[in-house]
């Protein structure tokens, strides 16, 4: 059986305001009780990043709010192994609970198998 | 076959919200059902009454409050992302002790919910400017 939601985060976390709005919808979804899984794939890889510091910008630091995840039950969250390989990105340097690495058959399966797709 | 729709282009910046309402008309024309269009991030603009664009250009506020009208629309609008961008009702304008409102009739003021609401309950979630 295919699974509800799939958000796909494909956008640095500082640069606009997709990846915060993203992850706004993400709490909202996850806050009502639904199976959704999360995947980061280009640019939004960084969003992972340990230690950001973006309080001189200033902005809200959003890996803080990422790190809640696990708390909302949100057990499905993968990253791209190739985006990270292109930014030089290891992905032993990040810390997320939870996160699984899917290569690029892995994430053409994931988009297939979910009944919506949200991106951002 | 039951479709919501996201919008999250802004209006006249992006071409992905005419595309929004092209889609939009298309469906109704072809008989299936509208459950939702939700406006998130820069899509909340589309609400905003306000906009004066030349006589001889679209006005996507004023063609989405007569499709609404016509076809009954759920026309909801991301009320985090509209507050951030200052598209309020009347309500939120009171709230937050401002003196005018310029969220456009038709269109309603609600939370995220709304739009994983949309998802589960559609068979197709499309979504434009993502």
């Amino acid at each position: 059986m295919s699974q509800q939601l799939l958000f796909v985060c494909r956008h640095s976390p500082y640069g606009g305001s997709n990846a915060r709005e993203g992850l706004d919808a993400i709490l909202a979804s996850a806050a009502y009780g639904q199976d959704i899984g999360v995947l980061f794939i280009d640019d939004g890889v960084f969003q992972l990043l340990p230690d950001q510091a973006p309080a001189s910008l200033p902005q809200k630091n959003l890996s803080a709010n990422l790190s809640a995840l696990p708390l909302y039950e949100v057990e499905r969250i993968y990253v791209h192994s190739e985006s990270l390989r292109e930014r030089g990105v290891p992905f032993d340097s990040l810390t997320l609970e939870g996160l699984q690495a899917v290569n690029s058959h892995e994430v053409g399966v994931l988009l297939s198998g979910h009944e919506q797709l949200l991106s951002f | 076959m039951k479709f919501a729709l996201a919008i999250h282009a802004a209006p006249f910046s992006s071409s992905a919200s005419q595309t929004a309402l092209k889609f939009a008309q298309a469906l109704l024309a072809e008989g299936h059902d509208i459950y939702r269009v939700f406006f998130y991030q820069d899509g909340v603009h589309t609400a905003n009454e306000l906009v004066c664009p030349p006589q001889d250009e679209q006005n996507l506020c004023r063609e989405w409050q007569s499709l609404a009208r016509a076809h009954s629309l759920d026309l909801v609008v991301c009320i985090a992302a509209a507050l951030r961008r200052g598209v309020l009702n009347a309500e939120e304008a009171e709230r937050y002790d401002k003196a005018a409102q310029n969220l456009a009739p038709t269109f309603s003021i609600s939370g995220l919910g709304q739009l994983l609401d949309a998802a589960v309950k559609s068979d197709r979630l499309v979504t434009f400017g993502a």
